[in-house]
């Protein structure tokens, strides 16, 4: 199949590519940019006159729900979402059920990834069995079978001995460690940040402490094991402080946030909108702040989905005993786009830390319009505003407190290895 | 969504969910009313007919005597029907969702649910589900909210005290961290303009941005209580001498009990009150409960009285209909 896309901004960070012109595919590969290479006879062809074509965007985390959870969404239906929401690589998290603690469920996700074919899934191996956090994973083998980086999921590690032993063999391994902090004590009855709204509405909190402590003691223990280390989904200032300063001193270590803290505190939860209950939790405005200059200074690298489409009633109770998390692949590039209007980042930096810095922290090939690449290309119109409603969702988790905002940047078209996935010219 | 749930278009109460954000005067209504109300306490016939035909259901997921019965004798004063539903026996033990359970009883035909449930939010969740017809009165949620006791309890300090609550020096004594009474009377008592309210607790009682609620947070018992008008005593649950908060009950009573040398220290004739039920010899002493200065069992009966109140109001029936019927 030979495909070009036509008079599009091409926009390519990676390789500080940014001029209109021609981008031709074939063999799901990309062939040239400006003039078509030899024996290439068009057989599609992609108006792009008014939009960028972006890198395929990467994502550092989302819950797609199989196995395990298929009443909230399944590899299908959410790499559908994805599609729409123009990311072609995302690793999917490793608490499903059963875990991902095996080379059967590895193949079981993969499968079903490339069955249904639109975006390349890359399972996170569960850093412990069951991640219990008693016994260290058969990372090897999880590895060879595809996993890209161990992580122990939303699981906190209490047993110090088991993560610093864990990190050891992953160091020997060279395999990336993906690390969610909060302390299992202070953190294990909160559902909302410890601060004036906990103590308003009478709702357990989750002091930011416990993610500083859980940070400063992963720093010293990736210190000393030298493993390749990844904090995934930093939600306060104080923690991202600890994480420049190792970065300082030449620790091997890198952070992401999630899209929505950056935009939303602990004041959106108002009267227990459930829609607002993730976790980490939202927390102070001070917090947010300090995301998005450590964002814009290059501390956090990455941001991502940490999608968690849910059923309607894991949401339907009384704010303490909903389901924690947020349906976000559909939201994450208007809200990357955004934080070039807020003055954040620059766009080409807005659009690297959702493509190739994400990519470069797993030591992927993605995230970039490279000459040989897997054509994974994202067409978007730049201009064109959406609301953002369930109607407009194609993720099976309806659950976002975004509904209702008026987003800017819609993906027209979704490229994975050079084939048409999505869609939506009008 | 509404910025106040529990108001309508014309800014009555149409729900009682919290005290907070509610003006002066919807309080002050409140308070009135309840005044009225509460002669109705003191003649041989003790029912007025403002709410016939309207049937009330009493949901406590979670278990009160004191509570329950006092918004059952309330409803039925008023001339309502009463449903009591006894939830750990109910369809939501076998599986039905609390939203389900909720539609069956508006199937029914019931006009107000008053909504007991251990987890904060609790009540605003049911307002926002509910049919527009019903009306939610919150009878407590976990640790937000007990606006009817917070309000009772100004009913009470009113009587004592008189309206001018910037006069007052009030004191919040024991467990505020888990206590949805202490929020709701912290609410109450600054929307009423008090002069001055002092939490007193130690600090892992006390929440973390407690000032940030209008407080002025003491750690010593004495220098708080001093020249204080009203103490509130709150009650410690026995559950929170384990977690890690306070090291026992006799040290806890030591520092923070409530007995008449503590009391001295607060104006001669400051009025000690307790939401209840109280526990003897842990935060307070015996011959201070039952001594001249507790008005502990004036707030138990003054609670009818403030029920009633909310309920007409929430029902349409506020302070003009009243006024008709009597």
């Amino acid at each position: 199949m030979h495909t070009v896309i036509r008079n599009g901004r091409l926009i390519d960070p990676a390789n500080r590519r940014d001029e209109t012109a021609d981008i031709y595919i074939a063999a799901g590969r990309i062939a040239a940019i400006g003039a078509a290479p030899a024996g290439f006879s068009v057989q599609k062809e992609i108006e792009a006159r008014g939009r960028w074509v972006l890198p395929g965007l990467v994502d550092l985390r989302a819950h797609l729900r199989e196995p395990g959870q298929k009443h909230k969404g399944s590899i299908a239906s959410e790499t559908r979402a994805a599609a729409a929401g123009g990311i072609t690589t995302l690793c999917c998290a490793p608490d499903t059920s059963p875990v991902i603690d095996t080379v059967a469920v590895v193949e079981l996700i993969r499968r079903r990834a490339s069955d249904a074919g639109m975006a390349h899934v890359l399972p996170l191996a569960a850093l412990t069995p069951g991640l219990a956090g008693e016994q260290i994973s058969e990372m090897h083998a999880l590895q060879q079978a595809g996993c890209v980086a161990v992580s122990n999921g939303k699981t906190p590690m209490a047993n110090t001995l088991v993560l610093r032993r864990a990190m050891e063999y992953a160091a020997g391994l060279d395999i990336p460690v993906l690390l969610y902090a909060e302390d299992p004590w202070l953190g294990a009855s909160g559902c909302v940040h410890e601060g004036v709204v906990s103590t308003r509405l009478g709702l357990p909190g989750i002091p930011a402490c416990a993610e500083v402590i859980a940070v400063g003691r992963d720093l010293l223990l990736i210190e000393q094991t030298g493993v390749r280390a990844h904090f995934s989904q930093l939600s306060s200032a104080r923690a991202v402080e600890l994480v420049a300063a190792a970065q300082q001193r030449g620790v091997p270590v890198t952070a992401d946030v999630s899209a929505h803290q950056l935009y939303l505190t602990e004041m959106d939860v108002g009267q227990f909108n459930s829609l607002c209950h993730v976790r980490p939790p939202l927390r102070s405005q001070r917090d947010r702040d300090g995301l998005r200059a450590a964002l814009s200074e290059g501390v956090i690298s990455a941001v991502c989905s940490d999608h968690q489409p849910h059923d309607t009633d894991a949401k339907l109770a009384p704010f303490p005993a909903t389901e924690p998390g947020i349906s976000a692949l559909e939201t994450l590039l208007p809200l990357a786009l955004r934080l070039v209007e807020e003055n954040v980042l620059p766009l080409h930096e807005a659009i690297g830390r959702v493509t190739w810095q994400p990519a470069n922290i797993l030591g992927l090939s993605a995230g970039t319009l490279s000459l040989g690449t897997r054509a994974d290309i994202c067409i978007v119109d730049p201009e064109r505003y959406w609301t953002v409603s369930a109607k407009n969702l194609v993720s099976r988790g309806k659950n976002t407190p975004f509904t209702g905002w008026e987003l800017k940047g819609k993906v027209t078209h979704t490229l994975l290895d050079g084939k048409l996935v999505y869609e939506n010219a009008h | 969504m509404p910025a106040n749930l529990q108001l309508d278009a014309n800014g009555n109460l149409r729900h009682f969910l919290t005290v907070e954000g509610l003006k002066r005067q919807t309080l002050t209504d409140i308070l009135d009313l309840a005044e009225s109300f509460a002669t109705v306490d003191a003649q041989s016939v003790k029912k007025v007919p403002l709410l016939r035909g309207k049937t009330i259901a009493n949901l406590f997921f979670e278990s009160s005597t004191r509570t329950r019965t006092t918004f059952e004798l309330a409803a039925k004063r008023l001339s309502a029907d009463v449903l009591n539903i006894n939830i750990q026996t109910s369809a939501t033990s076998k599986g039905e969702s609390l939203l389900d359970m909720l539609h069956n009883l508006e199937a029914m035909h019931c006009d107000m649910f008053v909504v007991r449930h251990a987890d904060s939010g609790a009540a605003h969740f049911i307002a926002r589900h509910v049919a527009p017809h019903v009306s939610v009165v919150n009878a407590g949620d976990g640790r937000h909210a007990h606006p009817t006791q917070g309000m009772l309890d100004m009913f009470t300090i009113r009587r004592h005290k008189g309206p001018d609550f910037g006069a007052l020096r009030v004191a919040i004594v024991g467990d505020i961290m888990h206590s949805r009474v202490a929020r709701s009377q912290i609410h109450a008592l600054n929307i009423l303009g008090v002069g001055e309210l002092r939490a007193i607790a130690p600090k892992t009682l006390v929440p973390p941005e407690a000032s940030a609620l209008g407080v002025h947070v003491f750690h010593d018992m004495a220098r708080g209580l001093k020249d204080v008008d009203v103490v509130i005593m709150l009650r410690l649950q026995r559950e929170r001498m384990q977690g890690a908060l306070i090291p026992s009950g006799s040290e806890f009573y030591q520092l923070y009990g409530l007995d008449t040398d503590m009391l001295a220290h607060a104006k001669p004739d400051a009025i000690v009150m307790h939401p209840g039920p109280i526990n003897r010899g842990i935060e307070i002493d015996s011959a201070v409960a039952d001594g001249e200065q507790s008005v502990i069992l004036e707030q138990v009966s003054n609670g009818i009285a403030v029920r009633m109140a909310v309920m007409s109001m929430c029902l349409g029936r506020g302070p003009e209909a009243a006024g008709e019927g009597s």
